[in-house]
Order: structure tokens, then sequence, then C-alpha cells
């Protein structure tokens, strides 16, 4: 499929409500947060992982939107794929091909085969240069607008896990437990996608729009106890006429300002802010509002 | 330095790994000259130009935050994706929770930077003037190949093309970084080259990638 011809940008806002969108492993869990400001962050992995698991569910054995890392708890073995049908490969490597040229059918291949490598890329262990794919979509940190103050919840559990535990508390059988939660947060986070980059991978009108459909709707196929209410609340799509762009990317990311309504209060919805697009797109940009 | 160019880059993190540690990443407290290199060729390059970098500087006070991320502990191996083209039946997908490495990244907060730069031809008809005036047309219009990043991709940097004074820096004196990666040797098996990385007032002039001062 034909890659896409234009460069875009996207600033997308999404909410937590009593939730934890982001543990930090160093913090036993607890979300992550900037220790200068103690404004709340979520890793652009995190974010690519959702998508990944977004595409998996919608496009469950499709051809070409295999996903190559893969969390277990989702629908394991639907994998048993069609492959490309790649006749001429099996006589070449009797040949001998040069590596690099074989390489290069290699990672063709699985940026044909698998979305996330042609999204996100991947690194492949070959000794010629091009074993490591770039992808066209790159995610920033995301921030949340003001600061956020975790709460650290102590729960109880009316069950052991083992026997002896149970010995122990001579058959009061009660375990406590801690969860950590973001009362809210409106979390905002901006993206690139190079169609440079698409090229290479054959990252295709369809694929972004597949992209696009998974920003808005992966939460909702995300819900867990350690989330709470998550939502996508906004996507701003900035659309270059361009290959190259039409404008420095911060200076769009600047049009969009999110405000909070009542700065006395702490925020708690959605309705705490007013996001506003400022107009005045330069030349030949265009801004798509997709949410 | 005819045909320098200068361009200031920035961003909220930047992570330039130190090679000695690279597993839980430690960044340099600077920009190495193989990462700004690599920021001028998102914005434009053609095989028939070498951007070299003369001079580096930082504007801002140099400062460290921790992250912590779940990561993936394998890299594709070429030979199983061999086989799955040949046989269509071999599984390729990894599963994250049988792989997984829990890193640390030390990273820089608040980075900006001015890179000074110029650019050799190695080949094509020997027009300096038009790749320069392409370089700053696509870098005064915000154009670029790809986002560049500052160090890792998930630390994009924004750019602009600096056409009056450079700033002063906010780092005042002199201050010795021991040594510091200068660039890979492409051509030379993929060697690493470093050198002492000095500044002073924070600018740290960058030796030639080939003179005495660069060692592998």
């Amino acid at each position: 499929m034909a890659a896409i011809q234009n460069r875009y940008e996207f600033v997308y806002l999404f909410d937590v409500e009593n939730g934890n969108p982001n543990g930090d492993p160093d913090a036993g869990n607890m979300p992550r947060i900037d220790p200068e400001t103690s404004n709340g962050l979520v890793t652009d992995v995190c974010l690519k992982r959702k998508v990944r698991n977004f595409v998996e569910i919608a496009k469950v054995n499709e051809s070409g939107f295999n996903i190559y890392v893969q969390e277990k708890a989702v629908l394991n073995l639907q994998n048993k794929r069609a492959y490309l049908a790649n006749p001429e490969i099996n006589q070449e490597s009797k040949k001998l091909p040069k590596k690099e040229e074989e390489a290069k059918k290699i990672t063709g291949w699985m940026c044909a085969n698998f979305f996330d490598v042609r999204t996100f890329g991947a690194v492949m262990t070959t000794d010629v240069n091009c074993g490591q794919v770039r992808g066209p979509v790159q995610i920033n940190f995301a921030k949340s607008i003001d600061p956020v103050i975790p709460l650290e919840l102590s729960i109880t559990r009316m069950a052991v896990t083992t026997e002896k535990e149970a010995e122990s508390q001579s058959g009061d059988n009660r375990t406590m437990g801690r969860k950590h939660i973001v009362p809210y947060g409106l979390y905002r986070v901006e993206g690139y996608i190079s169609s440079h980059l698409a090229e290479k991978t054959g990252f295709s009108e369809a694929d972004l729009e597949l992209f696009w459909n998974a920003l808005i709707n992966m939460f909702d196929h995300d819900h867990s106890a350690a989330r709470g209410k998550m939502n996508a609340r906004k996507l701003f799509v900035f659309k270059h006429s361009d290959k190259l762009g039409n404008a420095p990317a911060h200076k769009l990311f600047d049009l969009i300002s999110v405000k909070r309504n009542d700065s006395e209060k702490p925020p708690r919805s959605f309705t705490d802010y007013t996001i506003d697009f400022a107009g005045g797109c330069p030349q030949n940009v265009e801004m798509i509002e997709k949410l | 330095m005819a045909y320098g160019i200068k361009l200031k880059v920035w961003g909220p993190y930047a992570c330039f790994t130190r090679p000695e540690m690279k597993v839980e990443r430690v960044s340099y407290d600077i920009m190495t000259p193989s990462a700004a290199r690599g920021i001028l060729e998102a914005v434009y390059w053609k095989p028939e130009i070498r951007w070299n970098v003369r001079r580096i500087h930082v504007l801002n006070p140099i400062k460290f935050d921790n992250i912590r991320r779940n990561e993936l502990g394998n890299v594709l191996s070429a030979s199983n994706i061999k086989k799955a083209m040949k046989d269509r039946k071999t599984e390729l997908s990894v599963f994250i929770e049988d792989d997984r490495q829990q890193r640390a990244a030390m990273v820089l907060k608040d980075v900006s930077y001015i890179i000074e730069a110029d650019f050799e031809i190695l080949s094509g008809d020997n027009n300096p003037l038009k790749h320069k005036e392409m370089f700053e047309r696509r870098a005064r219009k915000g154009q670029c190949f790809n986002t560049p990043c500052l160090g890792c991709r998930e630390f994009s940097a924004a750019f602009e093309l600096v056409e009056d004074e450079v700033p002063a820096s906010e780092l005042k004196g002199e201050k010795d970084y021991g040594w510091m990666l200068h660039d890979i040797d492409f051509n030379n098996g993929m060697t690493p080259r470093f050198f002492r990385a000095k500044s002073k007032d924070g600018i740290i002039d960058v030796p030639p990638f080939v003179s005495e001062e660069v060692r592998g």
C-alpha cells in the first residue's frame, strides 16, 4: 500500500479519574510524577502498548496487522497467520544473496506483516545497518496539565494465600493491600508522524486512520482495577500539505492551550478545563479535530 | 567556517547515553557531537555531504531526572524471521511478560543547545551553497525529514535556525566533562572515538573527527 504523503503532528488529551494511568516501578507502582513540578507523567511506551493492544483486538486475524510485541493476556493464539506469498525468497537463499539485500527483504517483510513494526519501528539483529527500522510515529511523554496528588488507599482482602498465613492469623484470614490513585488528572501528549519514514516502512493512509482510531478508543478496551476511569478527550491533528512539513512542530503545539477554569478549586473533572485552539494555522497546515 | 550554520534545539528531556552505562542508561552531562550530527541529519542530509559539528553551546543549567520503564529484553532475530518467511508457521510475536526488563534511565531535564556546524562535500558537484540554503530553508520553516530527537526518540527536539547572535549560556566558567563520545567511525568497523570535552562559559569546542585529540 502507498505510504502517507503528508507530515502530521498531533496533540492528544486524555484524563484519569480515581485511577493510576502509569505506575512507576521505581516508586512501588505509584503514579509517575515529575519530582520538580509534581506533574503526572505517562511514558511513550505506555501509550504505545495500548495502541498495540487496540490494533490487536480491532484487527483479529487480519493479515498485515499482526502485533510483534504482545501482551499475554490478549487473545494469545489468534495468530495462526496467513503469511504473505513469498516464493522467490526460498530460491534466493540458496544462492547466498548479498547480505544487505537480504536484510532489506527481511525488514520489508516484517513491516508488511506487523503493524507495530511498521508504525513504531523495531530493532532486528542483522549486522547490516538497515536491520533497524525507525517507525514514522514518534510520541513524547504525556504530562498532566496541573500537578497531581497521588493518594494511597489501603484495601483489605477477606482471604489469605497460604495456609500458613491463615494459621498465624488464627483463622482471621485477612490481608491488607495498597492501591495508588490519582483523583483526577488531565494529561497532554504530543506526537509526530514523518512521511519520509512512513515511506520506508510502508505506513499507509489506512494505517494512519487505524492509529487515530486507536488513540480515540484504546482506553475503552483497557479497563482494569488499577486504571480507574480513563478517557480520551481530545485529538487535534495538524496536517501539513508538504511532505517535509510547513511549520515548526512546537509552534503548532502552542496553538492548543489547556486552561483550568477555576484555579482556586482542585480539578476533578474534564469540565474544570477549557481547551482552546487559537486558530491561525500557518499556511498549508490544516488542523483537524478528530475528537 | 565559511558555510557554517547554527541551529538551536531544546526540549523537556534528553538522554545522551554513556556507552559504558547503557543497560541502565545514564546520560552524559551534555550533548555529544554524534547526537548533534543526528539532529542535523534529521533536518537535512544527502549522501553527498557530511556534517561536522564544530561547537556546542549549552544554554541551560545541567539537571538530571530518573525514569524507570518496563522494556523488552530482546531484539528480533533475523534467522527466525527467515524461517517464518519460509515455513509460514514459526511464531514471531514476543510476549512482553516473558522477556521483560525494568531499566532505569538517568536523563537530562530542560535542555537547550545551539549547535554550530559546517559540512564537507564528499561527492557530486561542488556546490556547498545549495546544501546550506536547503538546510536553512527547512530549518526556518520547521521542516524536517523526521522529527529530530535529543538522544532517544521519545525525547523529541524543537528546533530553530539561529540567524543572530548566540545568546549567552547560564553556565559560567570552565568545566571538564572528561572523555566523551565524539562519533562512531562507520568506515572503520563502527569504532567509537572519544574526545576530552571541556567547556568555557557553556561553549564546547569540538575538535575535528580526524584530529589528534580524538582517540579510538
